[in-house]
This record gives C-alpha cells, structure tokens and sequence, in this order.
C-alpha cells in the first residue's frame, strides 16, 4: 500500500522540480551580491590616512559624536569611534592589551575607566589636562580625568510625594514611610558605583547597613535608571535613586512625564557627582593626538555641549549648568570624595550588595 | 493502518529510510572527515578560552561554581529554560502544523509574520512589554486598562521568552511538515482516520526530529539569555555573568564555563535520545502538501493564531511606534536630531547584507557536518555537531572576547581583527546550532536510496547535489539560514566589540538610543528592523515551502 502510493507519487514530483533550480537562487544571489557590496563600501569609508586618532567610547554616539566631528573640523585629524557599553570596551582592551587600535578610552562611568587604571594599561596625564579639572573630579595618580558629570538623585512623582515629605538623606530612605515606594537599579554601573562612593564616606558597615534596611523596607529593583524613571511614571513607585541626567532626558521625549529631580541637602552622600571620564592607552602610538582630543573635551566649546545639548554638568573651562531645576555643581554641596577611590575595590562593593540580598 | 508510518520492511520504497538502511552506510569520505575536524576545532574556541582562562585558579573555580551564588540563579536558569522550551515546543509545533497543512485562511501572511519575533532585541521586546501591560501603563494610558500588573519575576519572563522564541520551534518544523508527501495523510483519511489519528500516526512521527531540534536551540537560548531577564527581574546565571564581567571577572569566566560544560551536557543527551528514536523518516518531497479543512475549527485557529502574533509582535511593534510617533510629536529632541528614516539606510543595508552573509556561510560550514552525523555515524561528525550546538549557550559577550584573545594571539590571523570576515565568523560560531540542527533534519529527509539510483544512473556527486537533493533540501535549509539570519540580525555583544570601526547595524542604533533614553530613534530603527526581517523571511525562506510560496 504504502509504496504503491507513494511511488506513484514520486515521478512527478521529480519531473515538477527540474525547472525551478535555477529561478530560485537567483534573488538569494543577488542579496548575497548586493550585502557584500554595501558592507566593502562601508569598510572603506572607514580606513582613514594621515592623522588619527582612535577612541573607544563608553558613551553613545548621540552623546559625543558631534563634539567628536567638532574636533576633526578644527584639528583635521580624523576620529575613529567604536561604540559600545563602557563594562564591555573596558574588557575588550585588557584583552587586547598591547595590541589594542584604541588610543583614548571614554567612560560613561567611573567604575570602568577605575577597572582599566587598576589592570595598569591607562598612561598618565599630563598635569596641563588635569590641571583643567578640580581635583575630586580626576585620578589622584593622573590616570583619567572627568570630562562631565551627572548628579545622583532621587526621582520622585510630585502627585504622590509632597514636597515636605521628600527625605534630608539618602539614609532615611529606609523609614518605614518610603516601605515599598523607592526603586533601585543594583546591578547597574551607575548605582554601584554610588554605593563605593559611599563606602568611601561612611564605611563598609553603615553601607551594609543602609543597603539591608533598604531591602527590608522593600525596595524595589529595575534594571536600569530608565527602568527606574518610567515606573515612577507608571505610578509602580513614588521615588527611585537614579543619576539626574535620565529624568531630564524622559522630559525630552515626552513633555508629560509628571516625575521631578530631587537632590538631597548639605552635601548628603545621596548626592555624589559620577563623572564621565577619559583615558589615554599606555599601548598608544600617538599620545600627542589622543592627548589633544581629550583636551578638546574640556574646552569651552566641548563643555558648553555637554551642559547644554547632554543636560549634564560641564566640570572645566568655567561652563556652567543650564537645567534649570539643578543648581549649579559647586552649590551642590556634594559630599567631599576623591573620586579616584570609586574605581578600585568593587568587588567588595559587589559582595556587599548581594550580601544584603539586594541582587535580584 | 497505523502500519504505514511504521512499516519498515519494504526495502524498495524511495520514501522510506530506516534505520537499518542508515547504519548500513559507507564510511565517511575522509575530505568530509577532514572539514568536520576543522569545523570541530574552530568551534571550539570559545571552550578552549574559558578552560584556559580558568586554568590559571582552578580552585577559586570550583568554589565560585559551587557556590550559593552561582547554584541558585542556575537553577533558575534551567527552571525557567525547561519551562520555556515546553511551551514553545507546543506553541511552535501547532503554528507550523496550521500554517503548512491547513486551509488556514491567510496562511502566508501568517507564515511571514510568526516568524518575526526572532528579530526583536530581547530587551527591547521586554522593555515594550513593561511599559504597555505594567499598571499605569501605556494600556491605562492609550484605554484606560489599568491591568494591576507589576511585570516582573518568572511568569513575565517565562512570556515573554516563550513569544520571542517558539519560531525556533516553528521554522524548521514548518519546513519539515511543508516537505511532507500529502499521499499518506490522504490515504489514511481516505480509509476514515479522524485528523487527530492522522496527526498522532502520521504527521507527528515525522515532525518529531525537528520538534526536537527547535527545542533544543530554544533551551540553549533561554541559557544564554540576558536582556529580557535582566528587564524582567528574573536573576538568572547569565544575568550574574552580565552583573560581574567586570566587578569580579574571575567569577564571570567560571560560572561561563560553568553555563558551557551544562550546554554541552544537554546536547550530548539530546544526541543520544534522537538517535535511540525510531527514525523511519519519511523523504522530502517538492510538491504541495496535504490540506486539513478546518471546518468549524477556522475561526478559534484564526483566533488564536491573530492572538500569538498580536502578542508576540504586534504589541512590541505598537510600543516601538508609539515611542517613535511621541518623541516625533509631543517631544523636543534634546540634541536637535530627530529621529530620521534618512539616518538609518546604512545601518539598514549594513545589518541585512552582514544577516545574509552569515546566513550563507553558516549553512556551507554546518551542511558538511550534517552530512556526516547523518549519512555517516562518524564520530568526528558527532563531536563537530556538539561544540557547535554546544556554543550557543555560551553567551555572546564570551564568544567575542574568546575570539578577539584568539585572533591577536594566534599566528596568521592579526589581521583579521576587527574586519569583515571575522565579524561574520564570529556570528557563524555563535549562531551555528541554528543552522546544524535544520540542516541535519533536512539531509535525514533526502533518502539514501534516491542518492544511489542517481548515482546508478551515472550522475556525479556535485550533479546529484545540485538536481536531487538541494531542491529536496530547500525549505529545510532555508529555514536554518532563516533563523541564523533572524538572530544575526539583532545581535549585540559580538557586533559591539568586533565590527570594523564604522559598521553600524540597526540593533547598535536601537541599544545605543535605548542607552540613554533616545525611545524614539529606538523605536524607528526597531520598526526598521522588522520591516526589513520581514521582507528577508519571505523571500529567502517561506518562498522556498512547498505549498506557501508557490
């Protein structure tokens, strides 16, 4: 039965197909033709001579590529950029340690340009760059320096916390009050590296401290501070400790968010300033060019993009802010802290964090 | 009647290959022999990384892989994996049935469209679902729907994962049960099967190879996941690995390996358990197949196969319009750059010529080993085949640091570092299993015994290729590639550190912008993404069904 059917079947199918080869791999040639092309012209592009310069940047292309191409325009040396997440680009130059094409390292964070001084591949700076910088805002051994800044804050929805309720410090976040209201983004870069900060200030104990109180006053956790921003929107919770930069950035996008910033008083250890910052390779075959162009960074034309177009704080050339519901970084009052300190020692931040069941 | 799925006594019938016939073969050509080693050894750079970057403190291994730390989020991660792979065994077998041998209305549309999932960042995906079905969110917002929810935890994940994965379920079953002869359904309905019968006795022995095969690649994916979890607060161990790259690296290689040696496990146990199975695979053919009528059934399957691409991917792409439509209406743009079609053609060309390439070659690196685990039993093959199906759990951060240590230090091959050809080498290490496991279901479908009478017949290896077994072969193929193709597509970390300096595909444009809150150049080059996805599934891969796309 099954073979009678089943070759009877089959001739015809075997005559059916003879034609259709030849039609058909037609299109997935000429895809394959077409792909291949455009991807050599892309290379192309991207072989420059003469001077250059390369950087590998923790911070997206919307935040520094027009400030990149400023630099280009005024020096005439050409910058080769690669993207990326800045934990990432940290670990892909120490594994292409004296090989790498990278002359200037940006980070979006102090923890990944700390992770590369503490592996030694970051060269030192001279002290006309960082002279430019003030102090707690650059590597006490010269290693990077800040280029710009972004406030740790509390987030907060103004139709469900009044203005007298909001907290005087990060600390009495774990007031039964605030029990369930407050988000925190643990594994984020950004939010480790404010609980190292606060070790640098108050010690591992009280940090241990503040991080189990907040767990046991039910702290919720996010993924990210744009996690954070959109469920205080969402109504999921009332306040979020975020940088400042991600709620001003939600406004940009959507003019109706309700959420605001808060920053804690007198210089409370809620309001640290992490810095973005720049390094140059100790595998650099030009210095001089990767040098220049983190000058550029803290020119005055650099600064002014980034406290006007990035809404973050300019830390050189005597730029000032310009959002307007943040005062300027020197009335801050942030905590005194070298941030040099906030690169090293993470992973007892880490165990920190998870030791008071917070990585979840 | 049962008996003619079963019957594998006549040696005569083209159709059938049995077991007996496959473990006759001849021994494997040695150029064969040679290619699967070399494959083999390429494959396993990733493993070779990890064992040598663990070497160096073998005991701080040991302790951090049986530590609390590491052996709870593993739990998790195979909880949630073994969970998800059920699901979307179930879910991905039903769509293909539907869409391949049903009078489904629309068929091809759905075809298209339940395959995109595949494409959408998983983070993104995730993120978009957040913000519309999370309390207070864009369904209270847009209807007033205030769901109560607070997406997060396993049920969100498990979801989410199960819409975004089921097509590597649906793809290669689609193309096996599209290949399927409609003569021995017909039959069995003729002499008054009902079609539950004939699915039990006649479809599903021989969807069950790739069955299997698809939940193999989801359970290897859910392992390897990181975005939607990490959205999703479910803390599983790649999420750890993510969490301390760079905080505690030593633990992160560990508990990579750790994630590896168990996907290896798995693949090798899978390997065993569908060799044991009673194969009697049923050829290919190229001819449209058998068409259940639904009758009474074609609304609740119209139904519920709108829900799953309503779910899967109508409401990401919702998000990623709404997004889009209020940054370009309501918002201002911080930067003064609008979100710009205009912006995106590169990356667009750029990302669908690297998905294509990867594709391509992909399937010419993993066809050979098919050949072997299938024709020929070798035990080069079988070890091939493992490292290559083994490597897509290991997550692709790992995968391009392991390649970017070994193109620096090997002699030779400097060069290559940050070009092209490597970038498309390391999506091939990466997403290979995808390719392996079609190709492999799609060589079974071609019986030995067609391969004989044509050679019998005087023609040459590369003729019988081209005339009898790659048009046999083609929506099976076309189904891996189309997977390899789809994943590609949105791939991060290996794109990240190894595209030439300037190559910028859509998937870098929507994570940059996500980054730092750009959502509606996000949303743009996301709805990018599935256009263009779209538009390549149809055309290189539901085209080539018998029955959809002719």
């Amino acid at each position: 039965m099954t073979s009678t059917v089943s070759s009877s079947r089959f001739p015809c199918e075997v005559a059916n197909r003879r034609r259709r080869p030849r039609r058909r791999l037609g299109p997935v040639a000429l895809v394959l033709v077409a792909g291949l092309a455009s991807l050599g012209l892309v290379a192309c592009q991207s072989g420059g001579g003469g001077d250059q310069v390369t950087i590998y940047s923790g911070r997206s292309e919307e935040l520094v590529g027009p400030i990149l191409e400023r630099f280009t325009e005024e020096t005439g040396i050409s910058v080769d950029a690669r993207y990326g997440d800045s934990s990432d680009l940290a670990l892909l130059i120490t594994e292409e340690g004296d090989r790498s094409p990278a002359d200037v390292f940006l980070s979006q964070s102090p923890g990944a340009v700390g992770f590369l001084a503490g592996e030694s591949v970051l060269a030192q700076l001279p002290d006309s760059i960082l002279d430019q910088v003030p102090e707690q805002f650059r590597a006490a051994d010269g290693d990077w320096v800040g280029i710009s800044g972004r406030v740790r804050v509390l987030v907060y929805n103004p139709e469900e916390v009044a203005a007298a309720d909001l907290p005087d410090s990060v600390f009495d976040l774990t007031d039964a009050r605030y029990s369930g209201r407050v988000g925190i983004a643990p594994a984020n870069g950004s939010f480790v590296d404010f609980v190292t900060g606060m070790r640098a200030i108050v010690g591992d104990d009280a940090t241990l401290e503040w991080l189990e109180g907040m767990r046991e006053s039910g702290v919720r956790t996010y993924a990210n501070n744009t996690a954070i921003v959109d469920a205080v929107n969402r109504g999921e919770i009332d306040l979020g400790l975020v940088n400042h930069y991600y709620n001003e950035q939600a406004r940009a996008e959507d003019t109706g968010i309700a959420s605001e910033n808060y920053i804690f008083p007198n210089g409370d250890v809620g309001t640290l300033i992490l810095v973005t910052a720049a390094g140059v390779l100790s595998s650099s075959d030009d210095v001089d060019n990767a040098e220049r162009l983190i000058d550029f960074l803290l020119s005055e034309e650099a600064q002014e993009f980034f406290a006007t177009e990035t809404l973050e704080y300019p830390l050189a050339a005597g730029v000032e802010p310009v959002i307007a519901d943040l005062p300027p970084v020197d009335e801050i009052d942030a905590p005194a802290l070298e941030l040099g300190s906030l690169g090293d020692r993470f992973r007892t931040t880490l165990e920190l964090i998870e030791q008071a069941g917070l990585r979840g | 009647m049962v008996a003619v799925a079963r019957d594998r006594s006549d040696p005569a019938d083209p159709l059938v290959d049995t077991p007996r016939r496959r473990r006759r073969g001849r021994r494997a050509p040695t150029p064969l022999v040679i290619i699967g080693l070399v494959v083999a050894g390429l494959f396993s750079a990733p493993l070779i990384y990890l064992i040598q970057r663990n070497a160096d403190d073998v005991g701080a291994m040991f302790s951090t892989i049986t530590s609390a730390s590491t052996l709870e989020p593993l739990g998790r991660t195979i909880w949630l994996a073994v969970t998800v792979t059920v699901a979307c065994g179930a879910l991905g077998t039903a769509v293909a049935w539907l869409v391949t041998r049903t009078d489904l209305p629309a068929r091809r549309v759905f075809a298209v469209l339940l395959a995109l999932p595949l494409v959408l960042p998983s983070f993104v995906a995730a993120s978009a679902l957040v913000s519309l079905f999370a309390s207070g969110g864009l369904l209270t917002d847009v209807i007033g729907l205030d769901t109560g929810l607070r997406v997060r935890g396993y049920w969100p994940a498990f979801g989410v994962l199960t819409l975004l994965s089921y097509p590597y379920v649906y793809l290669p079953v689609a193309a096996r049960l599209s290949g399927l002869p409609p003569s021995l359904e017909e039959s069995a309905r003729a002499l008054g099967r009902r079609p539950v019968e004939v699915f039990r006795t006649i479809v599903w022995p021989q969807a069950v190879g790739a069955v299997a095969a698809g939940s193999l690649l989801v359970f290897l994916y859910v392992v390897s996941e990181f975005g939607a979890v990490s959205i999703l607060r479910y803390d599983t161990l790649t999420r750890r690995i993510y969490a301390a790259r760079l905080l505690d690296p030593q633990a992160a290689i560990a508990m990579s390996l750790a994630l590896a040696t168990i996907a290896i496990a798995i693949v090798v146990v899978e390997r065993a358990v569908s060799r044991r199975r009673s194969r009697v695979e049923i050829a290919a053919v190229d001819s449209r197949p058998h068409q259940v009528h639904l009758g009474r059934w074609k609304v609740p399957a119209v139904a519920g196969m709108t829900g799953v691409v309503t779910l899967a991917l109508g409401a990401p792409v919702f998000v990623l319009g709404f997004w889009t439509a209020r940054g370009l209406t309501g918002g201002r743009s911080v930067l003064g750059r609008d979100a710009d079609v205009a912006d995106l053609v590169s990356p667009a060309i750029t990302t669908a010529g690297l998905a294509v390439s990867a594709a391509a070659v992909a399937l010419a690196v993993v066809l050979p080993i098919a050949y072997l685990t299938t024709r020929y039993r070798s035990r080069a093959g079988g070890v091939a085949n493992t490292l290559v199906v083994g490597g897509f759990a290991v997550p692709g951060l790992v995968i391009a640091l392991a390649l970017v240590a070994w193109t620096l230090n090997a002699p030779f091959v400097g060069r290559l570092y940050q070009t092209l050809p490597l970038l498309v080498f390391a999506y091939v290490v990466h997403f290979g299993a995808q390719a392996m496991r079609a190709s492999e279901i799609a060589v079974g479908g071609v019986p030995r015994r067609l391969d004989d009478a044509a050679r019998s017949l005087g023609a040459r290896r590369s003729r019988r290729f081209r005339t009898v077994e790659a048009p046999l072969m083609a929506p099976g193929l076309a189904a891996g590639a189309g997977l390899v193709l789809l994943s590609v597509m949105k791939e991060l970390p290996t794109t990240l550190l190894l595209a030439p300096i300037g190559v910028d595909t859509l998937a870098l444009r929507i994570w940059s912008a996500t980054q730092d809150g750009f959502f509606a150049q996000a949303g743009l080059a996301g709805l990018v993404l599935v256009a263009i996805s779209a538009a390549l599934t149809w055309v290189l891969v539901i085209r080539r069904m018998p029955g959809l796309g002719r």
